[in-house]
């Protein structure tokens, strides 16, 4: 089995080994299942997605399910991630240049690592919404069994779930976006799990320091 | 077209237009329960299961005269008993016929995700559609008053029905017809109110209940069913009749705010990156990338 941060022939280092590819799309599929037919009992307008999934009684029926899948595949991120997510003086400065990060002007951010800011963002952002879904969809799943003295969790199970999913809403669009469309290569990083090492200089400057042992020097 | 289609006023998880909106010349409707010449006989009780078909099952006795301890799936129509003891020492059995109250702005109706599982006809009656009914239980989280039941098997919710198939061949629902006091009344919400007016105010000139009035709860439009209460003053003596339902304040802002924050943050979320896209670009080429310049090594 591979590991991660191999350095590859061609100028080209891996950087998701196998088993974390596998998971990210575990945690990918689950969730736009989730996404779709939750979009489907957000909104009246949107109701037909859950029609074109098998009826809306299925779609009520597999969506916890889909739950526990996403929740445990969430849960192995944290296992396999957690570590390099934590925040440091670089991502807090990174932090502070977003703008410029914003205006495609890498050059002048500040080193990241491994992950930059906005990708820890991310990953605590799903990991809290994650836990935040699962006990709430838990007291959803079976509404028969809330005694009515406490009926107050159900209600308050609907608002935070609802409130929960527009936030991971938010983060996965961002998400999508930048690893499909702005980021060319980071795509490729999840499905054959290798990035150049221009890339790795480009956009994790840190990393690449660590994997090649080159100062990091500005990018022209 | 159908009548009954013609006659539904507002649809639960409906987009667009309701066919029937103010389309048909009818009067609300009321169920009027006079709690105060109610003898808790159970008449209207086995009334609705017999008329709705609904086999009966093994129930718990907790030594009162209630039939068993919450409505059910199968059991629309329950006589609450409580025993109460007024500031005079005076001890009163409270017996209240608890069932759906046809709120006018329907809690469970404002919470349902799924297109007709809920309807309201233009008379006021508030009737579950279970062939739409997604088994979500939203409902449940929506309602003031603790009606719409959960069955485990058809993963289905059931609440009593007003007898909408009576109604509309008009007759009256199976529990007024079996009542042997008179204690319950149907009619329109007009003439029902105008009774309860009249008996409460009989009761408080009569019969010595300063208190006595009718229950027709503001909070959630009115109700369906109004009642006429010794005590207005303490609904909840009356085996937990909220004193002020209201639609639950986590329904009205997640149908309310969040819904239209959270939709103008997706749309102005994709219609954001797109613009992103538009004026920024990708961030590099990633044919730099694969063919670095040459002498430049990354």
């Amino acid at each position: 089995m591979s590991q991660p941060d191999q350095l590859l022939p061609h100028g080209r280092v891996l950087r998701y080994a196998f088993h974390e590819r596998a998971w990210h799309w575990v945690v990918g599929f689950s969730y736009i299942y989730l996404l779709l037919t939750g979009l489907a009992f957000w909104s009246p307008w949107l109701f037909w997605i859950a029609i074109l999934l098998g009826g809306a009684p299925v779609s009520r029926m597999l969506h916890p399910w889909f739950g526990i899948i996403f929740a445990v595949g969430i849960l192995q991120m944290y296992r396999m991630w957690s570590k390099q997510m934590h925040f440091e003086d670089v991502d807090r400065a990174w932090m502070q240049s977003m703008r410029h990060y914003i205006r495609n002007e890498d050059e002048k951010m500040p080193p990241a690592g491994r992950y930059n800011a906005g990708q820890k963002m991310l990953f605590w952002g799903f990991e809290i919404c994650m836990v935040l879904m699962l006990v709430t969809g838990v007291i959803m799943w079976f509404p028969e069994y809330m005694p009515r003295n406490v009926i107050l969790f159900l209600r308050l199970a609907v608002f935070v779930h609802a409130s929960a999913a527009l936030l991971t809403v938010g983060l996965f669009l961002i998400h999508v976006y930048m690893g499909v469309f702005a980021e060319r290569g980071a795509f490729g990083s999840v499905i054959r799990g290798d990035v150049s090492l221009a890339f790795a200089k480009r956009y994790h400057p840190g990393w690449h320091r660590e994997i090649t042992g080159q100062p990091a020097s500005p990018r022209k | 077209m159908s009548q009954e289609t013609l006659r539904i006023q507002k649809i639960s998880g409906h987009a667009g237009s309701v066919p029937g909106e103010d389309t048909q010349r009818q009067y609300k409707v009321a169920k009027l329960i006079d709690v105060t010449t109610c003898i808790g006989c159970k008449a209207c009780e086995v009334a609705c299961v017999e008329w709705n078909d609904m086999p009966f099952h093994e129930t718990t006795f907790d030594n009162t005269y209630q039939t068993m301890p919450d409505t059910d799936w199968n059991y629309w129509n329950l006589i609450r008993f409580n025993e109460h003891q007024t500031a005079d020492g005076t001890l009163m059995w409270l017996m209240r016929k608890d069932q759906c109250m046809h709120c006018a702005e329907p809690g469970c109706l404002e919470a349902c995700p799924s297109d007709g599982a809920i309807v309201q006809y233009t008379n006021g009656i508030v009737d579950f559609q279970q062939d739409h009914c997604i088994g979500c239980g939203y409902c449940i989280s929506g309602c003031p008053f603790n009606i719409p039941k959960f069955n485990k098997e058809t993963k289905r919710v059931y609440k009593c029905t007003l007898c909408t198939d009576r109604v509309s061949e008009g007759l009256e629902p199976a529990c007024i017809k079996s009542c042997p006091t008179g204690c319950l009344h149907f009619g329109s919400k007009e003439d029902m109110l105008q009774i309860a007016n009249t008996r409460a105010k009989q009761l408080k000139e009569h019969y010595d209940f300063p208190n006595a009035g009718v229950y027709d709860p503001p909070g959630v439009g009115g109700t369906g069913v109004i009642y006429v209460l010794h005590d207005v003053t303490n609904t909840e003596a009356y085996g937990g009749l909220p004193q002020n339902p209201h639609v639950p304040w986590t329904v009205r802002l997640w149908k309310g705010p969040l819904k239209w924050l959270g939709n103008a943050a997706m749309i102005g979320g994709l219609l954001g990156l797109f613009a992103h896209y538009l004026r920024f670009g990708p961030k590099g080429r990633e044919e730099d990338d694969l063919q670095p310049p040459q002498g430049a090594r990354p």
